[in-house]
């Protein structure tokens, strides 16, 4: 186990490199200028452009560029933004909170719920209700999250005033939930039918016939037998999915006004701040390979036979 | 089934906690003493807010509360006064004398002086400090010294500004500038205290200026509260307790909360609700004509442009545009079609007149008749380019080809589109393009020479189509020397004649600043820059 995680970490390196370099070369192949840009319409002076660029190190090769960058990365410094001057890191350390609470509220509500509604389907399959859940999932999976943010803003804050249309302050949690629950929504119709299919699926395998057989108690067949069998593909998704709803939050941080890093990284894209894109995405690749490897290691919790040496 | 009631539960818990939400409500606090509190939307300043780096909008906010300068601009006519400024002299348009009035601070109480001035005016000059507005100061004596084209400085200060007395200062130009003084108003011009110098990076988390509001505290992306300062000794003393200015990334989100209730002012109404803002508001929705136009301006250094014949088919091309409808039905009204290269926001002392004439009233027919006069659009075609990126910059350049389209044959006009501003800003300075490309222009300050010189002078600063035409330059430098402003004017508006000749930018139309308000505050106007005039809301 020890020295599986190991080199799963091990392997975290390349693929961290590699990750980066791609993005920062996709930054660096963008027409345009950033510090030509943050000069506006107005007239400006090409020698102060040439010697921001020089300290920003800009005129250098692209290579060496990312060679800098990578460098004072590995000794915690994600460099400055171009127009701001912000420490990035300052930066990040702002945003960064923000889309923690949010996706944390997203994703208990994706496990919760979702996982929920997909064991109420799935005990009884092909009932009404199997088909109610279905039904709410298909308009959930096909609604745009901007339909449904602005659709729940309207109801909720406008027809019956209940909570306010956008977040005034990130730290109030009970602000954050309705962002949370568009978010979330998506993730939530995914949860729910994988969770429905693998406990309709399993309700039908042998070693459910045989609990039953054995005459162990109703509880312990579904908490135990069913539910460790069933739930093996949803903590798949749902690894993966912590990702995505922290990186995928642009819309619905726009919609409800928060500033987290969806926000951020959009606003960078437009003011092409490269190192800000670069450090965020960087993060954002971290998270996905310990969401990941957390995942690989709950399957060995959640079936013993997985063993990893 | 026991696994299904725990679901059950779970689903319970969180309605309940979604209903608790109801308690999160409450009512913001002010009341009709002059004390409440403004909440405005606000952008992230891109740059770090400090006068000679500033160069949009939304830090211009910010130093508009903070800084008084030696004149200001009169919001409702535009006319630059005296502000800390008793006087300022000249007897050659050349080498001004300056002098202060008493009593002005800083809130930090510090003395304004001359030389919070001069040190003020340095530091924004000087390569060194890479300052955004440098070229503000280029006009002065030395500034080639601390600001060299290439290479390091040479001098720390720029010798055309000594210090006399705490009162005095003289500021000897490069060149004769009757109208100078008329710029000073200008934010990059603002008075600095010393522990700007002392103790730069605390000073900007926290700016400290002499103007009617102080910070009191500023979180970076988020959120800047402004409060009125008590010791403000200027006229205008702020008529509300302060100013929140709160970030949106989206102006659709802000417009919803000033719909809710949650804010009081939005200073940008978006395209999408410009069809309801009349309902939705009523009279609390502003639409005025800003110091702001936009140009498409022609190559003239491609020879087929700028060749003899030519400027026919650049007015052609000029009267083959139907600017009303465009405005009306693209814009909603939130442009005006444009009558001259300046803008109404100057007012007509200001010089804003109609110089254009017919070259800029729709006429088909004899566009058609022009065009051809001139020998044709070159290859019997003509590109349109902009960015795309904001400013419904794609819908409009549809409909001035299909207008062009309409009056000279199908197929003539086609547009290139540019993604992104940053890469229309460097395909700019190529100077490449073989068809004519969007120009926006907003005048730094409300004087018709910042709509003239820097565009269409021989190497103006933006003179992106490298128009050169001797008779106008001639005027220019004539205006300039004026010591009378009235005659000044006067040669600006005549040189705007050559180009109604000439025809080097076709003058579309002078885009409007918008704001809407809540029922909550009154007394809101918008200046020149279309910034809300924020010390004198009234909060009820």
């Amino acid at each position: 186990m020890g020295r599986y995680v190991a080199r799963r970490l091990l392997q975290m390196i390349p693929v961290f490199i590699g990750s980066t370099l791609i993005i920062f070369l996709m930054m660096y192949a963008l027409p345009g200028d950033p510090v030509r840009a943050m000069m506006g319409d107005q007239a400006y002076d090409p020698s102060v452009v040439a010697s921001k660029r020089k300290e920003l190190g800009l005129d250098l090769p692209i290579l060496q560029q990312y060679w800098n960058y990578l460098s004072g990365l590995v000794q915690g410094d994600f460099g400055t933004q171009i127009a701001s001057q912000q420490p990035i890191a300052d930066v990040i350390a702002r945003v960064f909170p923000v889309t923690i609470r949010l996706t944390i509220f997203a994703f208990a509500f994706v496990s919760i719920v979702g996982i929920g509604l997909g064991i109420i389907a799935g005990l009884r399959p092909d009932t009404l209700r199997d088909r109610g859940l279905l039904t709410l999932t298909l308009i959930l999976v096909s609604m745009p999250s901007f339909v449904l943010g602005f659709l729940l803003q309207w109801l909720l804050a406008f027809q019956w005033p209940i909570v306010k249309p956008t977040v005034q302050d990130d730290t109030d949690i009970t602000q954050l939930l309705l962002p949370a629950i568009v978010l979330a929504s998506l993730s939530l119709a995914y949860v729910a039918r994988l969770t429905r299919t693998s406990i309709a699926e399993n309700l039908r395998a042998d070693y459910m016939r045989t609990a039953v057989a054995k005459g162990l108690p109703r509880r312990r067949i579904i908490g135990v037998h069913l539910m460790r069998n069933s739930l093996i593909p949803v903590v798949t998704f749902l690894g993966i999915e912590i990702g995505n709803l922290m990186t995928g939050a642009i819309v619905t941080e726009g919609i409800f006004n928060v500033g987290g890093v969806g926000n951020e990284i959009y606003q960078a894209l437009i003011r092409r701040e490269g190192a800000t894109v670069v450090g965020i995405a960087s993060l954002m690749v971290l998270i996905y390979l310990a969401a990941s490897l957390i995942v690989d290691l709950l399957y060995a919790v959640l079936d013993p036979r997985i063993r990893y040496a | 089934m026991r696994g299904a009631t725990h679901a059950k539960w779970a689903a319970c818990a969180v309605t309940v906690a979604l209903a608790a939400t109801a308690c999160g409500g409450g009512g913001s606090g002010g009341s009709g003493d002059g004390s409440g509190i403004v909440r405005s939307s606000w952008g992230d300043p891109q740059n770090p807010v400090e006068p000679a780096n500033t160069n949009e909008v939304q830090g211009g906010k910010v130093l508009d509360m903070l800084f008084r300068g030696l004149k200001k601009y009169d919001p409702k006519t535009g006319e630059a006064k005296d502000l800390i400024a008793e006087k300022i002299e000249t007897t050659d348009s050349q080498n001004f004398t300056v002098t202060l009035k008493d009593g002005w601070t800083f809130s930090n109480g510090e003395k304004v002086t001359a030389k919070s001035f001069v040190d003020a005016w340095n530091y924004g000059a000087h390569v060194d400090n890479k300052q955004n507005n440098a070229p503000f100061f280029s006009d002065i004596k030395g500034y080639e010294d601390v600001h060299p084209e290439s290479g390091s400085a040479k001098a720390k200060t720029m010798s055309g500004l000594v210090v006399k007395d705490d009162k005095t200062f003289t500021v000897a130009l490069k060149e004769k500038f009757s109208t100078w003084p008329e710029t000073l108003g200008y934010q990059a011009y603002a008075p600095l205290p010393k522990v700007f110098f002392d103790d730069h990076a605390g000073w900007l988390s926290k700016p400290i200026g002499n103007g009617p509001y102080t910070v009191e505290s500023y979180a970076k992306g988020s959120e800047m509260k402004l409060r009125a300062w008590d010791g403000y000794k200027g006229e205008d003393k702020a008529q509300n307790g302060g100013v929140d200015l709160k970030v949106y990334t989206d102006n659709n989100t802000a417009y919803t909360d000033l719909m809710a209730g949650n804010l009081d002012l939005v200073d940008d109404v978006p395209a999408q609700q410009l069809k309801n803002v009349k309902n939705d508001l009523g009279d609390r929705y502003i639409n005025q004509p800003a110091l702001i136009i936009q140009t498409l301006v022609f190559p003239m250094y491609d020879k087929n442009w700028s060749k003899a014949g030519m400027e026919k088919v650049r007015r052609g091309l000029s009267m083959a545009i139907n600017r009303d409808e465009i405005t009306k039905e693209i814009f909603q009204e939130t442009r005006t079609p444009a009558v001259d290269w300046t803008s109404p926001a100057l007012g007509e002392k200001g010089g804003y007149k109609d110089m254009c004439g017919d070259a800029c009233t729709y006429d088909p027919e004899q566009a058609k008749k022009l065009v051809a006069e001139g020998g044709g659009l070159p290859g019997g075609k003509v590109q349109i380019t902009s960015n795309v990126d904001t400013g419904s910059h794609r819908v409009w350049m549809d409909a001035v080809c299909n207008s062009i389209n309409n009056a000279l044959g199908k197929g003539t006009c086609t547009v290139n589109p540019v993604g992104t501003f940053a890469d229309f800003k460097n395909q700019l300075g190529a100077y490449k393009f073989t068809g004519p490309f969007r120009s926006g222009w907003q005048a730094d300050y409300p004087l018709i020479q910042n709509f003239l010189e820097p565009l269409y002078y021989k190497n103006g600063s933006s003179n992106y189509g490298k128009f050169d035409n001797k008779a106008f330059n001639d005027l220019v430098d004539k205006a300039n020397a004026e010591t009378d402003r009235a005659k000044a004017t006067t040669d600006f508006q005549n040189a705007q004649k050559i180009l109604a000749e000439q025809m080097p930018a076709i003058p579309l139309w002078y885009q409007n600043g918008s704001a809407g308000y809540s029922e909550n505050v009154s007394d809101v106007t918008l200046n020149q820059f279309s910034v809300p005039v924020y010390d004198q809301i009234k909060v009820n």
